[in-house]
């Protein structure tokens, strides 16, 4: 299509915990710093600024960019924020993408913060205030019962047993043993998924990604300087996003129409015709064991209701045909929401490029393809990355 | 490889101080149906992208992002949420088309400032959560500082920033859309209450409810669709320390900044004499003269004189703020950047009415996101 090609260069990633002591800005900058010192650059090699960051309600901080902007290294600079629920950290990466490849750019910093715990008692208060205020709020929901709902209906429409859906949550967990960054890596089994404490049915606690502070950052450049900067950039092949309607009752929940529709945006810019085929390495977002497996059907990694086959027979695994969250996803590494999210990218990046250490996939990995989800469940947003 | 891009399709309610009557979801209907009728476009067939130009707490709410699709005509649609000014989003949307991603893409904002009762406890929350926010002070006495420090560096006078305010008062009143229109002399400006010293009450903008839409669209589609395409000639944004005890306060150099990206974009050497006329940021007076400063409109320390001169009238040879700026029109919140950029539409298609400029090619549209933060946003558009 004649675009400019654009290639992440450097990544950088704190450790996801479930209370830092650093603000906000300290956690941006650190990782920022990381993202920088991996690609030998210094701040005034950087063109523009991309931040990423879930609701403000987190830290009670209004204009969350304002107040983040130094931290993220945007003093003096071009610097905006993207926000699309908790799709962000994937979504900012497709950002810092066009900023690059509109022209105005040669390099962009992509900086995704997440703060939670300064939401007390629990970061799910930030949700009390995300529902329709005439039809839902009234009724007091938590962001569980409509999980709970979704995994229902997925179970009922294919057949799919707890028990098969338990598996994501011991696969990742069990990936997230060689991530650094890890905040909640465990080794278990089905059972003690099964047997973990009710949240709200069919959804159990260790169903369920643990709440995290922590940051990510990512560099971009355009062709010519990537070239420059390393011997091994990693190209970003395809962007996409799309957005549902808000009313839940409008939706059929089995299955994430518009996390197709981002999908297939994305891969007719990447020229994947087959992403089953076509695709080494899949980070599809998994804040909760069910929507790894939702996630990739509607990414097209294998049809409706296929994806608990997969698991079982061991494609998924990170020695399988096509890994899934090889990076131990937010069931293992953590959900600082769209901190989350660029994790994801940041895996494909480091797989890619073969330095994913104890956690690298064998066979050397050509391509892969990032996901996160949000909203009222309803947005999907996609990166395909490959060398 | 890049392709030009055009303003094609404006549309917007009126602007009123409360709108007990809709919700924002009915304005931003309204807006966007308007928008899209002027381009002759269809969201869902035509328009590639939406975005939205919002912050949370505005709205008493969390994720404010999964309302809008519904409202703009984007389901299943690419949609995002820009938590910046309007012209912020403007600016994500020229880049979206020009990295050849969407041909046609529309910008949403607006504003139910109505909805807030107590502004400053809003505006208190954007504050240094470990520095600023214990002291629990009201957060307008940063424009306070701002205004003294500005006055004490370039030896503006309070008189000159009454100027301003009788001047975008003035304009207003031959603006439908505006809100604050008055007329009001110097004397009434400085008899009015000190609100946060050296400002006065009439030295400040007052919020108004209202939406906007703007479809944007690459030069072949702009060309198929309209026969009165603003093309967008430069663009420029940019951020200064958003910590209150390093800034610069007297400068507004996050506008410098956004102002000399924006020109070298556009190719302008000389802003004053190149650009036909500006709707900048007055959300407080001496903010229209800082910025004037910052974006090179005259000589540093000099936009005091300048309008004492009357040089920035409407009918003199450089107008700003014809629409009658924030101080006239109404601060919109975020979408006080797309009221800017709609004035400067207006008129370079000649549709101003009563306020119409005679013969502008080229105009300038600057925005600031208000207290206590340090960002800017700058976008120059031309006829041709």
């Amino acid at each position: 299509m004649g675009m400019r090609k654009v290639a992440i260069v450097g990544a950088g990633m704190t450790k996801f915990m479930r209370r830092a002591q650093e603000t906000g800005k300290e956690l941006a900058w650190e990782a920022a710093k990381m993202a920088l010192d991996s690609c030998e650059l210094k701040l005034k090699d950087i063109d523009d600024v991309v931040l990423g960051t879930a609701p403000d309600a987190f830290d009670m901080i209004h204009m969350k960019s304002e107040y983040l902007a130094d931290g993220c290294g945007a003093w003096h600079k071009p610097y905006v924020r993207g926000f699309v629920g908790g799709g962000t950290g994937v979504f900012v990466v497709d950002q810092g993408w066009y900023h690059v490849a509109s022209g105005l750019f040669d390099t962009c910093l992509v900086v995704a913060e997440e703060k939670m715990s300064s939401c007390l008692p629990h970061p799910q208060g930030a949700f009390i205030t995300i529902w329709d205020q005439f039809t839902e709020s009234p009724l007091g929901p938590s962001l569980l019962w409509y999980f709970a709902m979704e995994m229902n209906r997925y179970m009922t429409i294919h057949g799919i047993t707890e028990r098969e859906i338990a598996m994501v949550s011991v696969k990742n967990k069990k990936n997230a043993l060689d991530h650094p960054a890890a905040q909640l890596p465990a080794e278990i089994t089905v059972e003690d998924v099964l047997n973990s404490e009710m949240m709200a049915w069919p959804v159990k606690r260790l169903d369920v990604s643990p709440t995290s502070d922590g940051a990510v950052a990512l560099v971009l450049a355009a062709e010519h300087v990537a070239k420059r900067i390393t011997d091994k950039p990693v190209w970003i092949e395809g962007v996409g996003w799309n957005l549902d309607t808000f009313y839940v009752g409008q939706r059929d929940l089995y299955y994430p129409k518009y996390v197709e529709y981002a999908a297939r945006q994305a891969y007719a810019m990447a020229g994947i015709k087959d992403p089953s085929k076509e695709i080494d390495i899949a980070e599809p977002y998994d804040p909760f064991s069910y929507k790894e497996l939702h996630n990739a059907e509607g990414l097209l990694l294998c049809g409706k209701g296929e994806a608990p086959k997969l698991l079982a027979d061991g494609v998924t695994q990170r020695t399988g045909r096509q890994p899934w969250c090889p990076s131990g996803g937010l069931l293992g590494v953590g959900n600082a929401i769209a901190a989350a999210g660029t994790m994801k990218v940041a895996e494909l990046f480091w797989q890619l490029r073969g330095e994913a250490g104890k956690r690298q996939v064998p066979g050397r990995p050509k391509r892969g393809v990032a996901q996160a989800w949000g909203d009222e469940m309803q947005v999907g947003t996609v990166i395909v990355l490959g060398i | 490889m890049f392709p030009k891009v055009a303003i094609i399709g404006i549309g917007y309610t009126p602007f009123r101080p409360i709108t007990p009557d809709i919700s924002f979801k009915e304005m931003m209907y309204e807006a966007a149906s308007k928008a899209y009728d002027d381009a002759e476009v269809s969201p869902q067939a035509d328009i590639g992208g939406f975005l939205t130009c919002e912050e949370d707490f505005e709205h008493g709410r969390s994720i404010y992002n999964m309302q809008t699709p519904d409202n703009v005509g984007a389901v299943l649609k690419p949609c995002q949420t820009i938590p910046a000014d309007g012209i912020n989003g403007l600016i994500e949307a020229y880049m979206e088309i020009r990295s050849g991603l969407y041909d046609v893409v529309a910008v949403e904002s607006h504003s139910k400032a109505s909805n807030v009762i107590n502004r400053n406890y809003l505006i208190a929350h954007a504050t240094d959560p470990v520095y600023n926010k214990p002291l629990n002070f009201n957060p307008y006495f940063i424009a306070g500082m701002e205004m003294n420090r500005y006055l004490a560096e370039t030896g503006a006078t309070k008189e000159q920033c009454a100027l301003v305010v009788v001047k975008n008062k003035a304009n207003a009143l031959r603006n439908p859309l505006a809100a604050y229109g008055e007329k009001l002399t110097v004397e009434d400006v400085l008899a009015s209450e000190t609100m946060f010293y050296p400002l006065s009450r009439l030295d400040m903008s007052s919020h108004t409810d209202g939406g906007i839409v703007m479809v944007l669209a690459s030069e072949e589609r702009a060309r198929a669709l309209t026969d009165k395409p603003i093309w967008i000639r430069g663009v420029g944004w940019c951020s200064e320390a958003p910590s209150l005890e390093t800034r610069e306060w007297g400068e507004a150099v996050y506008a410098k900044l956004a102002g000399e990206m924006a020109y070298r974009i556009a190719g302008i050497k000389h802003p004053r004499k190149e650009i036909d006329f500006a709707e900048i940021d007055d959300t407080f007076s001496y903010k229209e003269l800082q910025h004037m400063e910052a974006l090179k409109l005259c000589h540093r320390e000099q936009a005091g004189s300048v309008i004492e001169e009357g040089a920035t009238q409407r009918g003199s040879e450089f107008p700003i703020n014809v629409s009658g700026g924030s101080l006239g029109v109404g601060h919109l919140v975020e979408a006080t950047g797309l009221q800017r950029v709609l004035e400067v539409v207006l008129q370079l298609r000649g549709e101003a009415g009563k306020r119409q400029l005679s013969d502008v090619k080229i105009g300038l549209a600057q925005s600031w996101r208000g207290i206590p933060g340090t960002s800017g946003a700058v976008m120059i558009l031309s006829k041709e």
